[in-house]
């Protein structure tokens, strides 16, 4: 047996070296396991990452939905204040989520906990590391998505069978901000660069057709949203929420997976290079 | 027996440089199954820089390195899995409790959720934490922390276990019991490799070591061979009321074999100290005190590099 399975090993570890694929055991769940365990400590943070959209549904549904009764969407139908937002604060707080999780409580653990440090020194490797943490904002953020979901229809803001798939949807554009956010990280000095995070994720969040239509944009403008990642996210939310599902769709998955896997891969170079100097 | 089987590290011109600074520059040596191995040497001879390459999170720059036969370059994972480390400074997961820290750290290697229990049982006695498993790890004394990582380390059943400077920052008395444990574990089969900057703990723990300095290794052998080697059986102190010591080494020449100068005393090697003492005394020259004692490994560092180990 151990003749078989040598030369194929040296194989692969040789392909491994060829590709730009950072090592792993495929140990990564064994970090989700370490932050469940760890969050079981902290679960007073479950209930604020699920407060927050729950807030602003009812804050804008109700307030700005009393001045605001109807919406026309990009795609032509006329719906409640609402059903128009609550696609796009599903898909915005999955951006949050990813954000917070893969940009402050990983730079905490690369930089002060050192908790990679002896993460490295067992047989996993940084893909591990990468693997891991973005699988448990994933995690986490599928959680608060699911509340928020279940608030959502209770509250009337959900109207099509296609909003089964909003959920899978909001971990999807979490693992997009997760990676990308991940790599960020590993460029980041101090506490002082967040400000960089905080002056991409504010803009985003109030511009990508999130509380208006793309059509009130000027075209120039559209383009500019267009360009931005959480745009898509929240077009992809709202064709799901709303049942509106076209090719278009697949123009926002397209764009959310390539964003993830650049961040994923990234991320892993990254930590490599940090981490194992 | 192949050499994987007895010599389980081999390191031949081993080299790491980081950027253009040459921090492990060549060194050669072979650890033992079985054996006590350490690396003796000041701040930034090189220790950790070797540990980490023996480690496999380092990439070697250049020269040879296997572990157990391996290369870490492409079997770092499977050598890693063999092994236990105990870094210079402790990387405990302080979001768990002293517990956690070991299942979860037992999970890194992929072990079943039962192994480490059961395991993490015997190593919270072997550690003497069984009292505090329950509790968070940041309110633990040094002392217990490094017991603590150490325990951690053997989680894998590792049959080399790395320390880095285990006792450094410790009292003495928590500096005994950890030797104690380490004792223990020499004793159960597992091969130590450690580095050290006390002359005292590499004479108590190491079967054979290198002393390391810019990068080098500049002497090696066992304790007692390197100071047979580099110095006399004893050494003479002689404090002077003086702030120069230097002035009073042309007095003493011919009394020992040598004489080092440092900042607050005068050293005069010699084999038999008292007889050294006495010459002292018949050339009429009068040191405030005198102490004789053996010689140690800092006499050896002191020698051979013309510089104490601890500044
Ligand atoms: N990642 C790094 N980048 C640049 N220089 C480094 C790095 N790591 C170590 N060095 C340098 O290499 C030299 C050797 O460092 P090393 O940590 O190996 O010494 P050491 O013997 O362990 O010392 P100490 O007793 O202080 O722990 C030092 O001059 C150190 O500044
Ligand atoms: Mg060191």
């Amino acid at each position: 047996m151990s003749f078989t399975t040598a030369p194929t090993r040296g194989t692969a570890s040789r392909l491994a070296r060829l590709l730009p694929v950072p090592a792993g055991a495929g140990l990564g769940r064994m970090l989700v396991e370490r932050n469940a365990t760890s969050f079981r400590h902290g679960w007073i943070a479950l209930v604020t990452g699920f407060a927050e959209p729950v807030f602003y549904l009812f804050s804008l549904g109700v307030g700005i939905g009393a001045l605001v009764r109807t919406v026309t969407t990009d795609s032509g139908a006329v719906v409640t204040y609402p059903v128009f937002v609550a696609p796009a604060l599903l898909a915005a707080s999955a951006m949050n989520g990813a954000v917070m999780d893969s940009t402050f409580n990983v730079f905490f653990k690369l930089k002060y906990a050192k908790l990679y440090d002896s993460v490295l020194a067992t047989p996993m490797g940084p893909r591990d590391i990468a693997v891991g943490e973005i699988s448990w904002a994933l995690i986490r953020g599928g959680v608060y998505s699911a509340l928020f979901l279940v608030v959502a229809l209770l509250a009337g803001a959900v109207q099509s069978w296609w909003a089964l798939l909003a959920l899978p949807a909001a971990v999807f554009i979490g693992f997009a901000f997760a990676a990308v956010g991940m790599f960020a990280t590993t460029f980041m000095r101090s506490w002082v660069d967040f400000d960089y995070v905080t002056l991409a994720i504010q803009p985003m969040f109030l511009f990508s057709a999130t509380f208006f239509p793309l059509s009130t944009y000027p075209t120039a403008l559209q383009w500019v949203v267009q360009a931005t990642p959480l745009y898509h996210g929240v077009a992809l939310e709202r064709a799901l929420m709303l049942g509106e599902v076209g090719v278009g769709v697949l123009g926002h998955v397209v764009y959310l997976l390539a964003l993830g896997v650049v961040g994923l891969v990234g991320a892993a170079r990254r930590l490599e290079r940090l981490l194992l100097s | 027996m192949s050499d994987g089987e007895t010599t389980l590290v081999r390191a031949r011109g081993l080299t790491k440089t980081f950027g253009g600074f040459t921090a492990v520059d060549g060194v050669d040596f072979a650890v033992t199954r079985g054996e006590c191995f350490g690396f003796l040497g000041p701040n930034g001879a090189g220790k950790s820089s070797t540990m980490r390459m023996v480690g496999c999170v380092s990439p070697v720059t250049g020269g040879e390195l296997r572990l157990f036969g391996l290369d870490p370059a492409t079997d770092g994972p499977a050598i890693r899995a063999r092994l236990g480390v105990v870094p210079q400074r402790d990387t405990l997961d302080e979001e768990l409790t002293v517990e956690e820290n070991l299942w979860i750290y037992g999970r890194y290697f992929g072990l079943s959720r039962r192994e480490v229990r059961e395991r993490a049982g015997e190593l919270l006695d072997f550690a003497q934490l069984t009292e505090r498993a329950g509790d968070k790890v940041e309110p633990l004394s040094g002392g217990m922390k490094r017991r603590l990582t150490i325990a951690r380390s053997l989680i894998n059943g590792p049959e080399i276990l790395l320390l880095d400077e285990p006792t450094t920052g410790l009292d003495p008395q928590a500096r005994h019991i950890l030797w104690d444990r380490l004792f223990r574990l020499k004793r159960s089969g597992v091969t130590l490799v450690l580095t050290t900057h006390y002359m005292d703990e590499a004479e108590q723990l190491c079967d054979r070591l290198v002393v390391m300095d810019h990068g080098r290794i500049v002497a090696e052998g066992s304790p007692q061979q390197l100071i047979k080697e580099y110095s006399s059986r004893e050494v003479l102190e002689l404090r002077f009321d003086t702030d120069e010591h230097g002035e009073w080494a042309p007095e003493l020449v011919g009394v020992g074999e040598r004489v080092e100068v440092l900042p607050d005393r005068l050293l005069v090697y010699a084999d038999d100290g008292d007889a050294a003492a006495s010459e002292v005394h018949r050339r009429g020259v009068e040191p405030l005190s005198s102490l004789v004692r053996r010689s140690t490994l800092e006499d050896v560092f002191l020698h051979l590099t013309g510089r104490s180990l601890v500044d």
